[in-house]
């Protein structure tokens, strides 16, 4: 099967080359910043450069000066309007700082805005807000989440009287005391999962311009995933009724997670472009990108496990402080709570305690990254898991074989009380241990060790599991979330033949338009090439959810199917009608309707829409056009897991690691294009091992950003990274009607704790049972040298 | 102001320009060339990457000025019109690209690599291409993309 073929027998499971491609490779693309209108004033950001402060003066007698300046604004002319705003009040007695628009007399982080220069090009907006003059008092910063809670602290939201915004504490299943209580061995280790910054290649971007010909409509384009949903938020931030906006998400360069957000630039260009009546622009700098747009991760961990001898795990115990930055935005609060189900991971046990407490610091605000939650959760209990292991002097995959839930165990509730519908730990395990020469390599290591060779060799493991497909809309309702987690497809036969696919799904690289076309043309039967995706954009699809936590084919891939289908249905009937022939008597394939039991008369799915689109003989009762519409609310949530294996050389001379191989078995159950599946992978990978290794963002403890650009935050090359070994396992979902799961956040979920685990596999014998990530070489020769002089890492 | 005469995608062109005017902003502003992205302000990233007299060069980092009387190719002049480079192809062919947006940069700074190597190592290729980030593909379908161009262009193309 080549990918030229114009419909493969089954669409889907085939790797078709992308549609996306060909814009994205001649350079047509229509990103944000590529939008050129007439008239457009540019803005440009003034930022405060201290992490805690009062305004005292600003005076922007000079930027006015400058020729080509329009406007200059600051916090006095916008005294209302927020900057952001929280979806996820988390508690009931949550402590909520929200973002200003335009800071008015405090910053609360280094980057916070406290003016915006208009201008009629780019370099003189920039020139402008260079000579835009702020008076500061600084305040003392606070930047340690455990000073922060400290009596005598410096509160960042001094009405609050305190820096914590919450604290959700979850008792599951049995009292975790009284389990640890009557255990043989219960190991406690502190994880810190430090701040990341998302690095998406499309820094953020907006452009907002009254509609040409329509009186009231302001459009906004901007680069998010979350167009719908931003729809909603600038109506109620902006006070704009929503019925006169429009969002439109063109081509996005990335997101993982740093485009799920409202912004502050985006509310001041929707509310400027309204009131100043022409189109206003704002493309984020790369240096502004470092301490503007949310960051991710960042919590301290303290994590307790409680076990028999012969290793039977029996509770768990996890506490958090989550650092939450100086606001709360669209999911700040509740993105260390997605990860709250998931710490039991794929272990059986009686009792969980869980305990996260959000705090507020002098620093970028944080918010979902790439797996939201989900990662951090990972990271501790696959470590924690791993010490255990170390501890009572079990092999670490036999003790997982021993506490994982076996296959024939599904559906099986788990004591943070979801149920995983499908799974085979056993048989990716398998399959990864055989790719990754498991026994080999751990002769190997034995001789490296006996040998006392500099160079040791480590086996890092991470058999996780994850939560995908957000979210039945209860679920979501009782976990305090303002919003429903379905997803919309209508899919439209047009008189000419052609499908056009609307869905409320918004890529950002994920290849939806390939995919999306490969599941329609199997439930219709059209070839793939004559289907249009349309996407993200709420005037041409006006419901949605956009896409983010891998939900995009868990919950949009099944509003797809019953669209399809129900389209089928509807010409099943007019066909029948043509045929002369009851329904009964009409079969439906590959986008033929025949008469049964005499094929010869047949019509196809393109006439009936023709003979939909002109009703001329249209049964009675059956309204014209041709189109199948359905709004899915998901009835659970989907479980992806695999089994990742990564070998790690430490040199212990100089802290030096280096990842030799990297194999990983992931099941995500039916897959629609596995080549979009394994490219999937392959990113998260990187962006999990870039965790592991190389990432970090480091604050001064005045609260400066010490990694504020490329050169100092170390994102990878292709130079830092091997080829990986992927393969894939398939165990249906039974929850999802195409058997899918959700493959986008997989591997940064699973490698950061392989690639640490193998890093303290490696050196364990010298005394280390932990290194600080990013594992460089720095941060493993001082784990060397503190276990030599007896202290942990 | 200052006049400047470049050849961009093998169109003569002329503009007036601010002796500070960044070639990638000539390109995109003035000249309507979107084709090539802006990815950072600090020469880190690659995305802006062209080919200046053959060469490849990060477009953000060179002044409209500098490359009076040269010849400028962005990803929109890399091949004839409706035509792909075997890069290009091969960049679709092994899925070396995701949301796109370095992609433009990548595909030129694999063009200039393949030319002055026209049979690299994965290991040379992955050195090569140090200048360039991406975050979606973890790199391992680009790699192996231009060591495909390359067999191809070689002739050895499967």
């Amino acid at each position: 099967m080549t990918a030229t073929d114009d419909r493969p027998a089954t669409a889907i499971g085939s790797p078709i080359r992308r549609k996306e491609d060909a814009r994205l490779l001649t350079g047509k693309t229509n990103w944000t910043d590529n939008i050129q209108l007439p008239g457009t004033l540019h803005m440009a950001t003034v930022r405060s450069p201290l992490a805690h402060a009062r305004i005292t003066n600003i005076d922007t007698t000079a930027a006015m000066d400058v020729d080509g300046v329009v406007h200059v604004f600051t916090g006095a002319d916008f005294p209302d309007l927020v900057g952001s705003t929280c979806v996820w009040p988390v508690t009931d007695d949550i402590k909520t700082a929200v973002m200003p628009a335009i800071c008015k007399d405090k910053v609360n982080f280094a980057g916070d805005v406290v003016a915006i220069v208009l201008a009629t090009d780019r370099y003189t907006a920039y020139d402008a807000a260079s000579l835009v003059d702020v008076d500061y008092e600084p305040m003392r910063a606070v930047v340690d989440m455990e000073l922060a809670l400290a009596e005598g602290s410096t509160i960042v939201h001094e009405d609050f009287g305190t820096n914590a915004s919450y604290t959700m504490h979850v008792p599951f299943g049995d009292d975790y005391a009284a389990t640890a209580a009557k255990a043989d061995v219960v190991v406690k280790r502190r994880f810190i999962n430090q701040r990341l910054i998302p690095n998406t290649m499309e820094t953020r971007s907006v452009v907002a311009a009254p509609a040409v010909g329509m009186a009231d409509e302001i459009t906004v384009w901007s680069a998010t995933q979350i167009p719908h949903v931003l729809r909603v938020l600038l109506a109620l931030t902006t006070g704009i009724p929503e019925n006169h906006l429009r969002v439109v998400a063109p081509d996005v360069g990335g997101g993982f997670g740093a485009k799920l957000q409202i912004n502050r630039e985006e509310i001041l260009a929707t509310v400027l472009a309204k009131q100043l009546g022409r189109p206003i622009k704002w493309s984020e700098s790369r240096s502004e990108h470092f301490v503007s747009t949310h960051h991710g991760r960042d919590q301290i961990q303290d994590i307790e496990i409680a076990a028999t001898s012969d290793g039977t795990i029996l509770g768990l115990k996890v506490e958090l402080l989550a650092d939450m930055g100086a606001y709360l935005q669209i999911i700040t609060p509740g993105t260390p709570l997605l990860g709250m189900f998931m710490f039991p991971a794929i272990y059986k046990m009686q009792a969980y305690d869980f305990t996260c407490t959000g705090v507020y610091t002098n620093k970028t605000p944080t918010d979902a990254y790439r797996g939201a939650g989900r990662p951090e959760a990972t990271y501790a209990i696959e470590r924690i898991v791993d010490e255990l292991a170390a501890e009572i002097g079990m092999e670490p995959m036999e003790l997982r074989k021993k506490n994982w839930i076996k296959h024939e165990e599904f559906p099986y509730t788990t004591v943070a009380t979801l149920t995983y519908d499908t799974g085979n730990y056993e048989a990716a395990t398998a399959r990864a241990m055989e790719l990754f020469g498991y026994d080999e390599m751990r002769a190997e290591q034995k001789a490296r060790r006996e040998a006392g060779d500099p160079v040791q060799l480590g086996i890092g493991i991470s058999t996780f599991t994850e939560m995908c497909g957000l979210a039945p809309s209860r679920t979501l309702g009782a976990l305090k979330y303002v919003a429903g987690g379905w997803e919309h497809c209508t899919i439209r036969a047009l008189p000419t033949g052609k499908i056009e696919l609307i869905t409320g799904t918004s890529p950002h690289g994920q290849g939806h338009e390939t995919a999306w076309s490969q599941i329609a043309s199997d439930i219709i039967g059209v070839p793939v090439d004559d289907i249009e995706v349309v996407h993200g954009d709420t005037g041409r699809a006006p419901y949605g959810m956009d896409t983010y936590g891998s939900r995009s084919l868990a919950v949009g891939g099944q509003a797809i199917k019953l669209a399809g289908e129900r389209l089928v249905e509807k010409a099943k009937v007019i066909a029948a009608h043509q045929l002369e022939v009851s329904v009964d008597d009409v079969d439906f394939s590959a986008g033929t309707y025949s008469v049964k039991g005499d094929p010869e008369k047949s019509t196809t799915i393109q006439a009936v829409a023709f003979e939909a689109f002109t009703a001329h003989n249209l049964p009675d009762g059956v309204e014209p056009t041709l189109s199948g519409e359905s709004t899915v609310d998901p009835v659970d949530f989907s479980y992806p897991h695999g089994t990742h294996l990564a070998a790690m050389e430490v040199d212990t001379e100089t802290g030096q690691v280096t990842l030799r191989k990297y194999v990983c078995v992931d099941d995500c159950g039916v897959q629609i294009n596995p080549m979009i599946v394994e490219g999937q992978v392959h990113g998260g990978l990187a962006q999990g091992i870039a965790q592991a290794l190389f990432e970090g963002a480091l604050y001064d403890a005045e609260g400066n950003l010490l990694t504020g650009s490329m050169g100092d935050y170390l994102l990878p090359s292709a130079a830092d990274l091997p080829s990986f070994i992927t393969d894939q396992t398939v165990t249906p979902s039974t929850t999802h009607p195409l058997g899918t799961k959700g493959i986008g956040e997989a591997g940064a979920i699973a490698s950061t704790p392989a690639i640490i685990n193998g890093v303290v596999d490696a050196i364990r014998h010298l005394g280390v049972n932990d290194v600080f990530m990013p594992a460089s070489p720095q941060n493993v020769w001082r784990a060397l040298q503190n276990a030599q002089k007896g202290g942990a890492a | 102001m200052t006049h400047i005469s470049v050849t961009v995608d093998g169109i003569h062109r002329h503009g007036e320009v601010e002796p500070r005017r960044l070639l990638v902003h000539w390109l995109r502003d003035d000249l309507g060339l979107v084709g090539t992205p802006i990815g950072c302000d600090t020469s880190n990233c690659g995305a802006c990457t062209v080919l200046i007299d053959g060469r490849s060069a990060q477009s953000c980092s060179v002044l409209a000025v500098q490359v009076d009387g040269k010849e400028v190719t962005t990803i929109q002049g890399l091949a004839g019109e409706g035509e792909w480079h075997p890069v290009q192809k091969a960049f679709k062919e092994c899925h070396g690209l995701q949301c796109g947006y370095c992609t433009p940069g990548m595909v030129l700074a694999s063009v200039d690599l393949l030319n002055e190597n026209p049979n690299p190592t994965e290991d040379e290729v992955r050195h090569g291409l140090e200048g360039n980030l991406c975050r979606c593909t973890g790199y391992h379908n680009i790699v192996k993309a231009v060591l495909t161009a390359s067999a191809e262009m070689r002739g050895e193309g499967a």
